[in-house]
């Protein structure tokens, strides 16, 4: 298994996509703090590179990758080797590689400009959320043969997550405006993983507007010891979940 | 020339004979034991000087015009039951002492110094610690407040008084006192032509400062910070707040200002850092607001359809989740050349005046404004792409709430 991953890890960091991907985050990030006089500007771009382009970069790259290996993964299959090493070590390989680039794109820049709190906040929330959009990758990818739909369905998760879940969420709190639902509003925050990455930040970032009465409620929840803990429990949940599934999908698949 | 030289030479001596009275000693092995004793034996104007100790004696009724000195700061102890000095003639001056524990009561307002109805009373240098209302002075005039320190440590507002609580008096000093841990650090209800000037009033229960009432005062270069609910000034008008810094007041009901009913003044060279927000505003009429900092609040200010002709002028709005927020569609008042950090506009003709319009209302402060947990979405791609089409097409956002001249850097203050 290890050496796997390693093949596959170094695969893909020699991948040229991946390096742009790198060098990319790390001209945005420098450029961003260069620009901005006001560090707090500069956290808020790099703020919505976190939530949104990550994803989309980790999750598309993925199972097209995925796709791609299809051939080598077929091969790997003839060899005495468990499914479940390989599928693992695939998602170990794609994960450790994208963190990695995003540690050396965004890190880089923000442990030199802002050590604050938002900023480390921001990168292990970056961390994470590159690595929970590789398992749904896995997820979108392992269903289909066909690379053209598994792309798409991809897409339309990275959709869900970053917009139209955030939609619906604006949607039901209208409709229950008369309704003490900000308790709920913590439980289904739980359910996007953008959303929990977004509060955790938005925690640090904009204090004083969260200490209103609903946002002290967030507050409260999110920004004690023990809020952090099951946001991280969360997260790690949501790394964890779809690729668990797409390995039982994976180990019954007629190759 | 003899009655001259006489007349003279008596004008010499004049000082001599009658501006200096006795000095009374208090303290063990001194002329008196108690405090009351020498207060029963002084003739008006005469020093009183208090050595160290504790001194129990119920509460200190001083009815003639003395100075009470204390040295090494002596402890005057109120004993959970009396108030410890009650001030009940002119001219009075009490400094360097130590008062602790008032009485505390439902009914009767014990204080650690009050001011009955006076003249020129000083009150300097004191410390007052746990005292039910440190120091109160109701119909005091021209009265100076000076360099105290207040701290009580009461946890209901209910067991807790003002810090410097002052009613219906005129012409007061209240200068370089620090007040914390009181129901309001400084309290003003009917007070005029006083002054507030360099103190801090920090952790009190309720508000920092509260104001009701008080017309013509002036309150400049204090720090008000992380009190549960800011300061408040009220129902009052001619009031001028020049140079406070507002610091750290959280919560939902928490304003760094709040400002209700307040006509005729000025607010100039503040700082509000990081309050829920900075300055809430109702019912607020010609106030003119030049040269503040707003910085890092979650509403720089929350200014409600009910105020008219308030002029914001060369104000600096930096890194405030929202920079305006208002819950109608009127504006009567007027923006004008304030440094926005949100701003987006070009400067073509290099005159440091952004050529477009700069509106500080945002669409999801509107939201916010109208559903409070939509806060958990903010700055999600959904609510930046509703900010952005409100931007092209306002809709929500009140069209006339704008700058017309922001500035391309912030004003230097």
């Amino acid at each position: 298994m290890k050496k796997i991953i390693k093949y596959i890890l170094l695969d893909i960091v020699r991948n040229k996509i991946v390096l742009a991907y790198t060098g990319i985050l790390l001209a945005i990030s420098f450029t961003v703090f260069g620009l901005e006089d006001n560090t707090q500007k500069g956290m808020l771009t790099l703020l919505n590179l976190v939530l949104f382009i990550v994803p989309l970069v980790c999750v598309i790259f993925s199972t097209i990758y995925i796709y791609n290996s299809s051939e080598f993964v077929e091969l790997l299959l003839s060899q005495p080797i468990k499914r479940k090493s390989i599928w693992l070590s695939l998602y170990t390989g794609l994960a450790g590689a994208l963190a990695l680039s995003f540690l050396a794109g965004v890190g880089i820049p923000l442990l030199l400009y802002d050590r604050s709190a938002t900023g480390i906040t921001l990168l292990i929330m970056g961390m994470f959320l590159s690595i929970i959009f590789v398992a749904i990758a896995m997820l979108a990818s392992v269903g289909t043969r066909d690379k053209a739909r598994g792309i798409g369905l991809s897409i339309m998760l990275w959709l869900y997550f970053a917009l139209v879940f955030d939609g619906i969420v604006l949607f039901l709190l209208f409709q229950f405006a008369d309704y003490p639902i900000e308790k709920a509003m913590v439980g289904v925050s739980a359910l996007n993983p953008v959303d929990l990455a977004r509060i955790m930040v938005l925690l640090k970032m904009d204090v004083s507007a969260l200490m209103g009465y609903t946002g002290a409620i967030f507050k409260d929840f999110f920004g004690t010891q023990q809020g952090i803990l099951v946001s991280m429990v969360v997260m790690a949940i949501w790394a964890t979940a779809p690729l668990l599934l797409s390995l039982r999908k994976f180990n019954r698949k007629d190759l | 020339m003899r009655p001259l030289t006489t007349i003279l030479s008596l004008l010499l001596l004049l000082p001599g004979i009658a501006g200096y009275g006795k000095v009374l000693r208090t303290g063990r092995g001194e002329q008196f034991e108690k405090i009351t004793q020498a207060l029963l034996a002084a003739q008006p104007h005469d020093t009183i000087i208090v050595q160290a100790g504790t001194y129990k004696e119920g509460n200190i009724v001083i009815t003639k015009p003395v100075s009470l000195l204390g040295k090494k700061y002596p402890v005057i102890d109120g004993e959970k039951k009396f108030e410890n000095i009650s001030v009940k003639a002119d001219s009075v001056l009490i400094d360097g002492f130590r008062i602790i524990n008032s009485g505390t009561s439902s009914i009767v307002d014990y204080a650690g110094v009050r001011i009955c109805n006076r003249h020129f009373v000083t009150i300097s240098n004191n410390i007052l610690e746990d005292c039910f209302f440190g120091i109160y002075s109701q119909y005091g005039v021209n009265c100076t407040i000076s360099g105290n320190k207040l701290a009580a440590h009461q946890v209901e507002e209910q067991q807790s008084g003002n810090g410097i609580h002052c009613w219906k008096s005129d012409s007061l000093k209240i200068i370089g006192n620090t007040v914390s841990g009181h129901r309001d650090g400084i309290y003003f209800e009917f007070v005029t032509n006083s002054v507030i000037w360099r103190n801090v009033s920090h952790h009190n229960m309720r508000y920092g400062l509260h104001f009701m009432f008080s017309n013509s005062d002036m309150y400049a270069a204090n720090v008000f910070e992380n009190n549960g609910a800011g300061v408040a000034v009220m129902f009052s008008n001619h009031v001028k707040m020049f140079h406070n810094y507002f610091r750290e007041n959280w919560g939902d009901a928490a304003y760094g200002l709040l400002l209700k009913e307040i006509s005729d003044s000025y607010i100039d060279g503040n700082c509000f850092d990081r309050n829920t927000s900075g300055i809430f505003l109702e019912g607020v009429s010609r106030v003119e607001m030049y040269r503040n900092l707003f910085k890092e609040n979650g509403w720089g200010l929350k200014i409600q359809a009910s105020c008219m002709e308030i002029v914001l002028k060369e104000n600096n709005f930096v890194s405030n989740t929202f920079d305006v927020g208002t819950n109608g569609s009127l504006v009567l008042n007027t923006f004008t050349n304030n440094y926005w950090d949100k701003y987006e506009g070009y400067d073509l003709n290099r005159n440091k005046i952004g050529d477009v319009p700069y509106r500080p209302v945002s669409m999801y402060s509107i939201i916010v404004e109208k559903n409070p947990p939509a806060m958990i979405l903010f700055r999600s791609l959904i609510t930046s792409l509703m900010d952005r089409s409100e931007k092209v097409l306002p809709s929500l956002t009140p069209e006339n709430l704008k700058d017309p001249n922001p500035l391309m850097k912030p004003v230097k203050l």
